[in-house]
C-alpha cells in the first residue's frame, strides 16, 4: 500500500462481497418461486424477494465503487486521502442503512413499511429499484455527498490524473442523476421519463465512466503500457458511450406515452450503443498484450479481460438484441430483458468491483501485489464458474423469451400463466445455472482464506 | 491507435460529442413535455386516478407485474388489464379483493393486499387511467 488512507477501501470491499452473498441467495429463492410459485408464500412473497435482490445488487456496487475510488484515488492524486475518518462513518451509516433497510423488506409488509417511514410525506417508494423508503434513499444521498467531498477534495488538491478525473466525473453524475429518484408526479408517464434518468442515465450513461476509470487504472498497474496511451483508450470509450448512451435513452421511450419519434432516436442511437463495449474489449486485450510486465496476480488479469468480454456481449449484444423498435414492440417486457439484464450487470458492473478487490485486496491485506498462486488458482475457478453459470442463465432465459413473446403474442395470443407453465422448464435450467453460480460465489470466498506460498515478484518483459 | 489520433483529439471529441448530445436530448424532452399532455391525458388524472397511483406504488406491485412493459415479469401486464377483462371496473376490483390469504398450493398466487373498498376503487381507476395512454398501440396483443 503507497499511502496508508487506502486502507479504508477493505471494509468496503467486505460489505460489497457480503451482499453479494445476500443477492444471490434471493436470486434463487426468486427462481425457485418461478417454478415453484408458492415456495416461502405468504412469508416472502416474489416482490419482497425481487426487492431485495436488486437492490442488494445497487448497494453491493456502490460499495463497490466507493471501496474502488477510496483505493485508487489516493494513487492517482499522490497524496492521502483527505479525510479517512469520514469514509469510515460513511461507511458504517451506508452499511447500517442498507442492513435496516433490507429488514424493512422482509420483517413488514410493503405498505406497512411505507406508512411507518412517512411515505405520504414525500412519496417515492414502489418504483422499480427505487424502492426503498424515501428517508433510506435521503442517507444514500448524504453518503453519497460525503464519499463525493472526500474524493473530489484528495482529487483537486492532488496530481489530477484522466483516470481520477473521470471517475470524480461519473460519480458527480451518479449523484446528480440519483436526485431524479425524489421526482415522483401523479402522472404516470411523467414518473416514467424522468425514471429512466435514474436508470438508464446511470448504467448506459455515468456509470460507463466509472467502470473505465477502474478498468484503465487496472490496466496500467498491471501491464505497465504507457499511461498516455491508456488514457486516450478511456477518453474514446466514454466519448462513445456518452455519444450513443445520452440518446439511447429514447430506446425505453418506445411505448410508455411516449412521442412515436423516440422509436427513431432511441433505435438509432442504442444501436450504436455497443460500440464503447467493443472498444473496451479491444483495450483490454491490446493493452494486455503490450504488456511490459508479467505482474504476479494473473487472477486480476483474467477478471479484467472477463469484464470487457461478459460486458460486450450483455450489455452490447444481448442489447443490441431487442433495442430495435420493431423488434422491441415484440419483446418488451419480457424474458428477454430478464436475459440482457443478468448478463450485463454481471458482466460490466459485478465484473468491475471484483476485478478491483482482486487487484486491491492482497496489497490492503499485506500479501503484496498478489495472492498465493494456489488461493489464485481458487479464484480463477470462481471465475470461470461464475461466469459459465452467468452465460447459461442469459441463454436459458433468452430461449424462455423467446418461447414467451412466440406463444404469448404470436401463436394463438396465449394468456400470461398459461405462457409460463408452458416455458417452465427454461426456468429450472435457469435455477439450475444460478446454483453453480453460487458455488463459484462460494469459492470465490474461499479463495480469500487459500494461503500457500508467495506468488512470484514481478518480471519486467521489456 | 495510430499516431496521428491524439489523445488531446480524444479528449475533445468527449468533451464537444457530451455536450452536444445532452443538449438534445434536453432539446428532445422539452418537445417531449409539449406534446404528453394530448397523449397521456392529464386533464383525467383525479384525485382518485392519484391516490390509486400511490396505493400502487405502496404495495410494490410493480414487483411481480409490469405496467407498460416496465417492471417484474412474475405476473401479468397491467397497462391493458381494464380491456383484457372486459372494460370492467368491477372484475378488477374483485381479483384483487379475494385472493386467498394462504396462497395456491404449488402456483404463484398474488398476496391478500388490506385494502378498503374506497383504496380500490382508486387502484382501479388508475389502471383504467393508464390503459387509456397512447402507448403506440403496445401491447401487441391483449394478452400483454
Amino acid at each position: 500500500m503507497q499511502y496508508q488512507s487506502q486502507a479504508v477501501a477493505k471494509p468496503y470491499f467486505i460489505a460489497a462481497i457480503a451482499l453479494f452473498v445476500v443477492q444471490i441467495i434471493f436470486g434463487l429463492i426468486m427462481g425457485l418461486q418461478y417454478v415453484i410459485g408458492d415456495f416461502l408464500f405468504p412469508e416472502i412473497p416474489f416482490n419482497v424477494a425481487r426487492m431485495v435482490h436488486t437492490n442488494t445488487l445497487i448497494i453491493w456496487i456502490l460499495f463497490g465503487f466507493m471501496g474502488a475510488s477510496y483505493f485508487l484515488v489516493p494513487e492517482e492524486a499522490e497524496r492521502e486521502l483527505e479525510n479517512p475518518k469520514l469514509a469510515i462513518i460513511t461507511f458504517w451509516v451506508f452499511l447500517i442503512a442498507a442492513g435496516l433497510t433490507v429488514i424493512g423488506y422482509l420483517a413488514v409488509p410493503y405498505a406497512t413499511l411505507a406508512k411507518i417511514t412517512g411515505n405520504s410525506l414525500l412519496p417515492t417508494m414502489g418504483r422499480e429499484f427505487l424502492e426503498q423508503p424515501t428517508i433510506t434513499k435521503i442517507g444514500i444521498v448524504l453518503v453519497v455527498l460525503s464519499f463525493i467531498y472526500n474524493v473530489g477534495m484528495t482529487v483537486l488538491k492532488g496530481r489530477k490524473t484522466v483516470v481520477s478525473v473521470v471517475l470524480l466525473t461519473g460519480l458527480v453524475g451518479l449523484a446528480v442523476f440519483f436526485l431524479f429518484a425524489f421526482y415522483n408526479p401523479d402522472n404516470l408517464i411523467l414518473d416514467k421519463y424522468y425514471w429512466w434518468w435514474v436508470v438508464h442515465l446511470w448504467v448506459e450513461g455515468v456509470w460507463e465512466l466509472i467502470l473505465g476509470s477502474i478498468l484503465a487504472f487496472v490496466l496500467i498497474k498491471t501491464t505497465g503500457v504507457d499511461r498516455e496511451i491508456i488514457d486516450k483508450w478511456l477518453y474514446v470509450i466514454i466519448a462513445m458511450a456518452l455519444i450513443t448512451g445520452i440518446v439511447g435513452t429514447g430506446h425505453h421511450y418506445y411505448w410508455i406515452g411516449t412521442p412515436a419519434y423516440w422509436q427513431w432516436w432511441g433505435s438509432i442511437f442504442s444501436a450504436l450503443e455497443p460500440l464503447p463495449f467493443f472498444f473496451m474489449t479491444i483495450f483490454a486485450f491490446t493493452m494486455i498484450n503490450k504488456r511490459r510486465r508479467n505482474h504476479p496476480n494473473k487472477a486480476v488479469t483474467l477478471w479484467a479481460m472477463g469484464t470487457a468480454v461478459l460486458a460486450f456481449l450483455g450489455a452490447g449484444v444481448w442489447g443490441f438484441l431487442h433495442t430495435l423498435a420493431p423488434v422491441n414492440y415484440y419483446t418488451h417486457g419480457t424474458q428477454i430483458t430478464a436475459a440482457h439484464g443478468h448478463m450485463a450487470f454481471f458482466g460490466a458492473y459485478a465484473m468491475i468491483v471484483i476485478t478491483i478487490i482482486s487487484y486491491a485486496m492482497p496489497i490492503l491485506r499485506g500479501r503484496g501485489p498478489a495472492n498465493s498462486n494456489l488461493s489464485q488458482v481458487v479464484e480463477m475457478w470462481s471465475f470461470w464458474l461464475m461466469s459459465v453459470a452467468m452465460v447459461f442463465i442469459t441463454l436459458f432465459l433468452t430461449g424462455a423469451g423467446i418461447l414467451q413473446v412466440w406463444l404469448q403474442r404470436f401463436d394463438g395470443a396465449q394468456p400470461f400463466m398459461i405462457v409460463q407453465d408452458k416455458i417452465a422448464i427454461f426456468y429450472w435450467m435457469r435455477e439450475a445455472a444460478g446454483v453453480v453460480f453460487l458455488i463459484g460465489l462460494i469459492l470465490y470466498i474461499i479463495s480469500f482464506f487459500v494461503t500457500g506460498e508467495d506468488a512470484p515478484e514481478a518480471v519486467e518483459t521489456q | 491507435m495510430s499516431d496521428f489520433f491524439t489523445k488531446n483529439m480524444a479528449r475533445n471529441i468527449y468533451f464537444g460529442g457530451s455536450v452536444f448530445f445532452i443538449l438534445l436530448f434536453l432539446g428532445l424532452t422539452f418537445d417531449t413535455s409539449r406534446k404528453l399532455p394530448k397523449r397521456d391525458f392529464r386533464e383525467n388524472i383525479t384525485e382518485q386516478v392519484a391516490n390509486g397511483k400511490l396505493i400502487w406504488e405502496e404495495n410494490n406491485c410493480i414487483g411481480c407485474h409490469t405496467l407498460l412493459g416496465e417492471g417484474a415479469y412474475f405476473a401479468p401486464e397491467l397497462g391493458n388489464v381494464y380491456q383484457r377483462f372486459g372494460n370492467s371496473k368491477e372484475a378488477i376490483i374483485s381479483f384483487i379483493k379475494f385472493r386467498p390469504p394462504e396462497g395456491i398450493p404449488g402456483r404463484r398466487s398474488m398476496p391478500k393486499f388490506d385494502l378498503s373498498d374506497e383504496e380500490l376503487d382508486d387502484l382501479a381507476e388508475f389502471l383504467i387511467w393508464t390503459s387509456e395512454v397512447n402507448t403506440e398501440n403496445w401491447p401487441p396483443n391483449i394478452q400483454g
